[in-house]
């Protein structure tokens, strides 16, 4: 493969920022024809912000991208296409109703005497599907067919309209082993006519299998590039999570040392969750450890009852409780800062000292308003407290970076006084400060006897301040660390060590 | 508390300012218009009349207001008001007392509210489809109520709601400010407004910090059906009977505009009673106009349309925007200036 031609695409120094947060830092990244290069990362990790930038979705904040030893800067996805950059996303962009023809030559049909010759396009559908290996009738309607020839039919389309690069986000998510044989396939060929190809999944399995090269990011830098023959899934997957971090293991909390505050007993939902034991105590924090998709956020909602269990039984210092909904474990003092920070935890358009005590006033009652003075009192103090920077209280949350955001999620939860405090990806997002402090917050929560459950991507972090951690794989608790064994190598290896049967989700 | 009063006023300022340009239209077409007079121990005058007449759908909106703030809507408002006019005149034709028919009206108007809360909250469909079901249905129920007549009455009790004065003042104009103060002082004054706007911002960040989205719901289309019943029992007052197929006719849509002139977003979070019922009182001005200035009757709802089309333009995102840039461009010195001036000697 490769290295002694010159790259079809080099991207040098790719940085986009949000308000807040630095979405992609310098990041580089070469294409050689006839090359199948994986983009891995955690969510968050900014494979698809590079990916915009790639097509001009977005515009890209600072440095290079040189197609073909020609400097392009595209400002929208059509006019990339027009480059030679095509992409296909994980849910289909095609339009199910028209004919499989209808949909390859939409916008350019073949016309004869000012109408569309149908002969013309279904002939025309017909060989260029032909080059990919998937016979079918190009007359039919897309939606008659499944849902990985409608993936190689959007690939054929981006393949005829662009033809260098190809980007293929999650092509197969949603497609089982066969399908995705029909998929590598079509790659393949693709390969082989020296197109270049980022491919995107979670997949590490399909990793190996089909690519040669794989970029891995993590909090929108560039973390390595490397050959896959010359590497295993524990190398990459520990690049994907981190590590440099054993220095910081010192004096770790003993485990199981306060009572019991939590615990549930087979505990789970069909198709969410297998069901698990858990106990949690006073004083201790448990990290939830596993890829995206191991059951780590299902974990943290069944237990605050955002999902419903549908098996197994909860206990609160020995009693049984119900968990049907957030309100009922808010009256048990629970609390959840919820992984998807926008959509599930501030009230964007309410002001920061509205966010602070919403959960409180929901729990007491709209009937039993806080007093003003008391709401301004509790803001005011956790504003000091945990350091959150904001012009006035009065102005909305969502004007507020990630970090500050978070923040006033965990003072809104802090304010409810709980005794149980499950925090799902809390530093997802933030910057490097707020970072800190919220490792910080979580040591000091613990020592003041709370018992937490924290889910994190973040290897380094659980290390630093887990008492016992818990890795999750494919929505199962495969192994328990504790104490010395809480390392970033174990965890990896406990997240790696099976015969991966499947995909690693 | 100052600062309260100020950051109110600063929401209605829009709202005002309209409200004065189409009372000042109204002044122009008919110099007498701001005249009040005391005659046989009430007042009398236009501007009372646009008080009077905006009565209805000041009071829908003030419910309609709250549904919308959870980003819904109660389209079954005119047709609730059908079946309160009418549940109200069988009764007094019964020969119950105008307290007990005023009673009945109220809590059928509330019961058909906790239809709609339950459709939307609990079998979670739509709410325009929701409520669509019993705007369509109501007046059916009405009849059946009325058996077909426009059921008539003469009780003085109930005839007062609707023409009556209370130190000379009409009812109506009693009834909805009264209403809209308790209803803002209770949503202010409890927690019930901010919990209201959180639903509508994000239902789900809402859910998990712990409100019972479900009942708040159900309540605020509670409390939409308890104020279309109340417009229903003032429009039946008024006109001695209870007519199950035009009373409250095309009022949703009425109240709906207000609550938009209000400037309250249909996609529900902030919201202000007051500014809706500026809103109901410019709608009613509107018509104040058209009548007033002596158009023939067919042009009524082109130029009550031309009217609102210029109201809703005024406060559209884009030319919000536009004159935010405009402002933003008269500045002395914008950003950039500086570092221009500054390498310009060179």
């Amino acid at each position: 493969m490769a290295s002694a031609i010159g790259p079809v695409l080099e991207c040098k120094g790719i940085s986009k920022f949000f308000p807040g947060a630095i979405a992609l830092d310098a990041v580089d990244l070469t294409l050689y024809p006839g090359e199948v290069h994986a983009l891995l990362g955690e969510n968050g990790a900014g494979k698809s912000t590079l990916i915009k930038c790639l097509t001009g979705a977005y515009r890209r904040d600072a440095g290079t991208i040189v197609l073909e030893n020609r400097e392009i800067s595209p400002n929208s996805t059509q006019e990339s296409q027009k480059l030679g950059i095509g992409t296909v996303y994980q849910e289909v962009n095609l339009l199910p109703n028209l004919s499989v023809a209808e949909n390859l030559f939409l916008g350019r049909q073949p016309m004869k005497r000012g109408l569309i010759s149908q002969r013309k396009m279904h002939a025309m559908a017909s060989d260029l599907l032909a080059e990919f290996g998937l016979v079918i009738n190009p007359a039919e309607p897309l939606s008659s067919y499944s849902v990985a020839v409608q993936q190689v039919i959007a690939i054929a389309r981006a393949v005829e309209l662009s033809g260098k690069v190809l980007i293929l986000d999650e092509p197969t998510a949603s497609l089982d082993r066969d399908e995705v044989e029909l998929v590598f396939s079509v790659i393949e060929k693709l390969k082989a006519r020296g197109l270049a190809i980022v491919f995107i999944t979670h997949f590490l399995d399909q990793v190996f299998e089909i690519s040669d090269r794989a970029t891995i990011l993590r909090n929108g830098r560039v973390i390595g590039t490397r050959r896959l023959a010359e590497t295993t899934q524990t190398e990459i997957i520990t690049l994907m999570l981190g590590r440099q971090l054993e220095a910081r293991v010192q004096d770790r909390a003993p485990a199981e040392t306060g009572d019991i505050l939590v615990e549930l007993r087979n505990y789970g939902r069909r198709g969410v969750i297998e069901p698990f034991d858990l106990t949690v105590r006073k004083g201790e924090v448990v990290g939830l450890a596993g890829l995206l998709g191991s059951g780590r956020t299902e974990t943290a909602n069944l237990i605050f009852g955002a999902i419903q269990a549908d098996q197994g039984e909860a206990l609160l210092e020995g009693g049984k409780i119900s968990l049907k909904n957030p309100r009922e474990a808010v009256a048990h003092r629970f609390a959840l800062c919820p992984e998807d920070r926008k959509n599930d935890g501030i009230v964007g358009d309410l002001s920061v000292r509205e966010n602070i005590i919403l959960a409180l006033q929901a729990r007491q009652g709209w009937f039993r308003p806080l007093p003003k003075a008391k709401v301004n009192e509790l803001a005011e103090a956790y504003v000091k407290a945990l350091d959150i920077r904001l012009a006035s209280l009065d102005m909305p949350i969502r004007l507020l970076s990630g970090g500050n955001q978070q923040k006033v999620l965990l003072a809104r939860w802090l304010a409810t006084n709980p005794a149980f405090l499950i925090l799902d990806e809390p530093t997802r997002g933030i910057d490097v400060g707020a970072h800190a402090e919220i490792i910080a917050l979580i040591e000091r929560l613990r020592e003041d006897g709370l018992a937490l459950l924290v889910a994190s991507s973040e290897m380094e972090e659980l290390v630093a301040y887990s008492t016992r951690v818990i890795v999750l794989r494919d929505r199962r608790q495969m192994r328990e660390l504790k104490g010395e064994e809480i390392t970033t190598a174990n965890i990896v290896s406990a997240i790696a060590d099976e015969p991966m049967a499947g995909a690693v989700r | 508390m100052m600062n309260h009063v100020n950051s109110t006023l600063r929401r209605i300022a829009p709202q005002l300012v309209i409200l004065a340009g189409v009372l000042l239209l109204n002044f122009l077409v008919f110099p007498d218009f701001f005249r009040i007079e005391f005659q046989h121990g009430r007042l009398f005058g236009n501007l009372i009349d646009v008080l009077n007449r905006g009565a209805p759908t000041a009071l829908l909106c003030i419910g309609m207001t709250l549904v919308i703030a959870t980003r819904g809507i109660d389209l079954s408002v005119g047709a609730v008001m059908a079946i309160a006019g009418a549940v109200a005149a069988a009764l007094v034709v019964d020969g119950h007392s105008w307290q007990v028919a005023l009673l009945g009206a109220l809590c059928a108007g509330a019961l058909c509210g906790a239809w709609n809360g339950v459709l939307v909250a609990v079998l979670r469909i739509q709410p325009i489809v929701a409520t669509l079901v019993l705007m369509v249905a109501g007046r059916g129920i009405a009849q059946l109520v009325t058996e077909g007549t426009i059921l008539t009455f003469v009780n003085p009790g109930l005839v007062h709601l609707g023409s009556g004065t209370v130190v000379g003042i009409p009812t109506p104009i009693l009834i909805w400010l009264g209403l809209g103060l308790i209803v803002t002082a209770v949503v202010r004054k409890t927690a019930l407004g901010m919990l209201i706007e959180a639903i509508g911002i994000n239902e789900s960040s809402s859910r998990l910090a712990g409100i019972n989205s479900r009942v708040l719901i159900i309540s605020v289309y509670l409390i939409s059906g308890f104020c279309a019943a109340l417009a229903g029992v003032i429009v039946a007052a008024d006109i001695k009977g209870a007519d199950a197929n035009n009373a409250g006719l095309w009022l949703e849509l009425d109240a709906i505009l207000a609550v938009v002139i209000g400037g309250n977003s249909l996609l529900g979070g902030r919201f202000s009673i007051i500014a809706s019922l500026l809103g109901a009182l410019i709608i009613q001005s509107v018509n104040s106009v058209i009548l007033l200035s002596g158009m023939p009757p067919e042009f009524n709802l082109v130029i009550k349309a031309l009217i609102i089309i210029a109201i809703l333009v005024i406060q559209s995102p884009t030319v919000k925007h536009a004159l935010y840039i405009l402002r933003a461009s008269a500045d002395p010195l914008p950003p950039g200036s500086i570092k221009e001036a500054k390498e310009s000697p060179q």
